[in-house]
């Protein structure tokens, strides 16, 4: 069955491009060259290319993950010093399975198991910032060297960041409540006893899950992609966003924190926009800012961060993620 | 025999309390009595010891944590005479 699977998986994406290829021109008779048929083509292209890509990523990396758990990752973390324990944090953060929707009673777990606040931060930051789904599509679209200066500077960020936080001694920042909850129940560890064909099933059906869930942010950002592909004038964005323009990676991290998407939707923007020369430091900057803070986490994560902490949080990411594009802005033109 | 559904309210909680009120209505059959409540307060639930949600107390043991599970998985849990912690 997953043989087959993967059989299936290896064709697909094999003949995705001709298929499309052939159904347009060959069998609609449509004009390749013409700007609507190649941004049709671009949508439909992506679209299973996008879906198959994640589909796969997906079902890997949860299988991986099965194997891990915040509780493992906690215990870990527990009585570590800042500064080791913030990069021990940032790294655990990107392979532990979490969900930033757990973000507050994880926070909670960690403070009371006496992880410090900052390294704890770090690891909230890393978790989302540095996203499986996105280092997979990295690499199929940009190839290996981008998506591993990727994974650094989120790495660099998350540590940063946290340390940072810590250091502000922010612990009358965090709501009272936090210190005082005691731990009385089992901590239940998920990632033990399961057989590997359960492993299977719930890669399965996180697969099954995650594709649901995001289809229509999908659809947005490759619609959005076409569009850019096909119809955007050429100096377009280079004008207003290339490195020419020195607040270019201050506006694309500016747009990129408020807006509410996942790194599989932001992906297609990405690529159409490098089509059209914008320096891939901006491009990473937007992508990780996209991904790294989203309004429904702050939101939850108010629940346990007073407004001054939450402020800085924001603020401390945001600033690591703009310097990170300028590095790269520098280190790759 | 009390259940109680630990989460915040997420999508993935009431697909956690659906499959529970699932697997009861299967078991009322055979005449098993138990009252389902919901706890929403992250100090509470923090307080299980549970660090990702939704999670799953049956009699005040964590039976379950950060997955939803299918109604057949949860029948098991409740059917096991004394609570296991695997599944």
């Amino acid at each position: 069955m997953l043989l087959l699977a993967g059989v299936v998986w290896v064709l697909a994406y094999a003949v995705n491009g001709r298929v499309w290829d052939a159904v347009l021109t060959g069998a609609l008779g449509l004009d390749g060259e013409d700007r609507v048929t190649e941004s049709v083509r671009f949508f439909l292209y992506d679209t299973v290319k996008i879906a198959l890509l994640l589909a796969g990523i997906i079902f890997l990396v949860t299988f991986g993950r099965s194997y891990l758990s915040v509780e493992r990752t906690r215990a870990l973390l527990g009585g570590r010093r800042e500064g080791v324990g913030n990069v021990l944090a940032a790294g655990l953060g990107v392979v532990t399975p979490f969900c930033s929707c757990s973000a507050v009673p994880a926070f909670i777990g960690f403070v009371s198991a006496g992880v410090p606040i900052g390294v704890t931060l770090s690891f909230l930051i890393a978790s989302p910032l540095v996203n499986e789904v996105a280092i997979g599509l990295l690499v199929s679209m940009f190839g290996v060297r981008i998506a591993l200066l990727y994974v650094a500077a989120g790495l660099v960020v998350a540590v940063v960041a946290g340390w940072t936080l810590g250091r502000l001694g922010v612990q009358r920042w965090v709501e009272p409540f936090v210190f005082e909850t005691r731990l009385h129940g089992e901590v239940i560890d998920q990632s033990l006893g399961l057989t590997a064909q359960q492993r299977v099933q719930i890669a399965a059906e996180e697969v099954r899950t995650i594709l649901r869930k995001i289809w229509p942010y999908l659809l947005v950002g490759i619609a959005l992609g076409a569009l850019i592909h096909g119809w955007a004038p050429q100096d377009l964005f280079t004008r207003y966003a290339g490195a020419g323009n020195p607040f270019a990676v201050l506006v694309a991290v500016g747009i990129g924190v408020p807006l509410y998407s996942n790194a599989a939707g932001i992906m297609p923007l990405v690529q159409a926009l490098h089509e059209k020369g914008l320096p891939m430091g901006t491009l990473l900057a937007f992508l990780m800012s996209v991904v790294a803070l989203s309004l429904p986490e702050l939101i939850l994560l108010r629940r346990v961060l007073k407004p001054p902490l939450l402020g800085a949080f924001v603020a401390v990411t945001a600033a690591g993620i703009v310097a990170v594009g300028y590095l790269f802005n520098a280190v790759l033109s | 025999m009390i259940i109680k559904v630990l989460g915040p309210g997420c999508a993935n909680c009431q697909n956690l309390e659906k499959a529970v009120r699932g697997a009861l209505a299967g078991l009322g059959r055979v005449g098993m009595e138990a009252t389902v409540e919901k706890v929403t307060d992250y100090a509470a639930i923090a307080g299980y010891g549970v660090m990702s949600t939704p999670a799953l107390v049956i009699d005040d043991t964590v039976v379950l944590a950060g997955r939803v599970p299918t109604v057949a998985q949860v029948r098991e849990l409740l059917m096991a005479p004394t609570p296991t912690r695997k599944a």
